[in-house]
């Protein structure tokens, strides 16, 4: 039923557009706000400098380009490990079906601070502590269950029909994933890779704990620990916090409906 | 072939498209808790190389440890505070994202900027709002001079501000999912019989939504047991460790002193007190299930 907003819905809707768009509003003012002026109430013009020292004056790019690596390797690892498994929990009987979903949401539960020490000790045995590759595989404790859940809701919306059709025409159950299936779950891949590639571009304790050389930094770490000798240089910080956000907002905008629909079904659905 | 050799294939071959998974998620999760778990009955400090096997010292050391229980207190209003308002500023957001109105679009998708923003960003912009010389919070509050992240007693709330602006919205989804399942009969009913809005909230919506509103509880309540991000970022845990949750003060007895054995105690106390809330709220959501 269409109703005619009332008084209140445009208060409300004004209420929550400030609260939620107001701070990332002021960080894109902030980001152009001429350095030196930051003291005063409001800027006297507008200017790209602040950018221009990030991507420019600091090693800023390589830091964007690191955290795509390690968001990329850790999305093409999930999915290529979850797709099979999440296509044999909609699909396959087998014993331990329940068990290994009920661990996977365990999993994604865990406090990361809970497998730091251990995984340090490990990258450090073999080699791969401080290296990009090295971080993508713990990203899997939240990356993996996450997949595992919303790929397997996608798979059990597809209907049995198609498998128990490609099974007669001959395929063996892998070849029906590969064949039938696996491209039909296409938009619940790229809903997938959207959220894992959110959440690892995002993550920072064990990208904090696990990389030492500042040229190896991804972008969470290397925002929180910008600083300058004499001063927090709020310009630049803003700068650079804008570059980080502007992708991710644009991405979020954009597929805005199958993200909502990925975070329901990994959270709400059985 | 035979339908009994088929089925043996079929299990076959369900085995081995969810191994590589399972390795992972006991490569990257299981075995590391077992490890936690060994590490914290040892003394440990990575610097000096030294190792010893130490039994039960380490636990025995943390219950007498007052810094531990602060931290603990800490995590536990941190969790409590926050999870409750985001709950509270979720359900009016999740009724109005349901309504159907000019700009409904454009606010399902500001809401969301929040969520997608890195947390670490989010931290340092507030940071930035909360600055006691040029933010624009103490501008916008004039004759109000407060150091807001330098203050014992505003630096936790100020952190909490930041965990409520980022994940309400997150919280508003599960609860529109919720509200998108109640069948629309019952609402025309209520219209028939009269009823107010108020009632038909109380007494309809709420008591249907009380699953998906338990479901955000669980999550919410967990993942806000173990923030690090925007503490570590805002405060470090400071004012005088007011603002030091579990998770920033084992980090520091891992990271910063080195002490692996009693880092990993206090890891491990964290998980287990992430396990012992699950419980309890998974014991309250099967109870509800149970109820339907």
């Amino acid at each position: 039923m269409r109703q005619r907003p009332g008084l209140g819905t445009a208060l409300a809707v004004v209420a929550f557009l400030t609260f939620f768009l107001g701070p990332f509003c002021w960080q894109v003012l902030t980001s152009l706000w001429p350095d030196g002026e930051l003291t005063r109430p409001w800027p006297s013009r507008l200017t790209l400098e602040n950018y221009a020292s990030v991507l420019w004056g600091r090693p800023f790019l390589r830091v964007v380009l690191n955290s795509l690596v390690v968001a990329a390797l850790t999305t093409g690892f999930c999915l290529t490990v979850g797709a099979a498994a999440a296509f044999a929990l909609a699909k396959l009987e087998f014993r331990g079906k329940g068990l290994l979903l009920s661990a996977a949401l365990a999993v994604s539960m865990f406090p990361p601070i809970a497998t730091v020490s251990p995984l340090y000790l490990i990258l450090r045995a073999v080699g791969l502590r401080d290296s990009l590759v090295g971080l993508a595989l713990p990203y899997a404790t939240f990356a993996l269950p996450l997949t595992l859940w919303v790929l397997t809701s996608f798979f059990r919306a597809l209907p049995d029909e198609l498998y128990r059709a490609a099974r007669v025409d001959g395929c063996t159950p892998f070849q029906a994933f590969r064949q039938v299936l696996l491209p039909l779950a296409a938009p619940g891949l790229a809903t997938t890779a959207i959220l894992v590639f959110i959440f690892a571009w995002n993550e920072f304790l064990y990208a904090l704990t696990f990389l030492s050389t500042p040229e190896k930094r991804t972008v969470p770490v290397a925002i929180s620990l910008f600083a300058s000798e004499y001063r927090e240089p709020w310009g630049e910080i803003a700068a650079a916090s804008v570059v980080a956000t502007l992708p991710l907002v644009a991405l979020t905008v954009l597929f805005q409906r199958r993200i909502v629909s990925g975070l329901t079904a990994g959270a709400v659905k059985e | 072939m035979s339908p009994r050799g088929s089925l043996e294939r079929e299990r076959r071959q369900a085995y081995l498209l969810v191994a590589p998974a399972v390795l992972v998620l006991g490569g990257v999760a299981l075995y590391p808790i077992l490890a936690a778990v060994w590490l914290s009955l040892h003394r440990f400090i990575l610097v000096f190389g030294e190792r010893r096997f130490t039994g039960l010292a380490n636990y025995a050391y943390l219950l007498g440890d007052s810094r531990f229980w602060a931290a603990l207190g800490n995590t536990a209003y941190f969790t409590a505070v926050a999870v409750t308002v985001e709950l509270l500023l979720a359900v009016p957001l999740a009724l109005l994202l349901q309504k159907a109105f000019p700009g409904r679009g454009l606010l399902r998708a500001s809401v969301l900027v929040p969520w997608a923003i890195p947390t670490v960003v989010s931290a340092r912009l507030w940071a930035w709002m909360f600055n006691p010389e040029y933010g624009v919070i103490n501008r916008l509050l004039p004759g109000q001079d407060i150091n807001w992240l330098g203050a014992p007693g505003y630096a936790l709330h100020a952190a909490i501000l930041v965990d409520v602006w980022k994940t309400t919205p997150f919280v508003a989804l599960l609860v529109l999912a919720g509200l998108q399942g109640i069948p629309e009969d019952l609402y025309k009913a209520a219209r028939v019989d009269g009823a107010s809005p108020w009632r038909v909230f109380v007494s309809i919506t709420l008591p249907l939504l009380k699953p998906a509103l338990l479901l955000a509880l669980l999550f919410r309540s967990l993942d806000a047991f173990r923030v690090f991000d925007a503490i570590y970022v805002l405060t470090e845990g400071g004012p005088a460790n007011t603002t030091e949750t579990l998770s920033i003060y084992a980090y520091k007895t891992l990271m910063r002193s080195g002490d692996f054995g009693y880092g990993s105690t206090l890891s491990v106390a964290t998980f287990l007190c992430v396990v012992v809330l699950a419980a309890v709220w998974l014991r309250l959501l099967g109870r509800e299930e149970a109820a339907r």
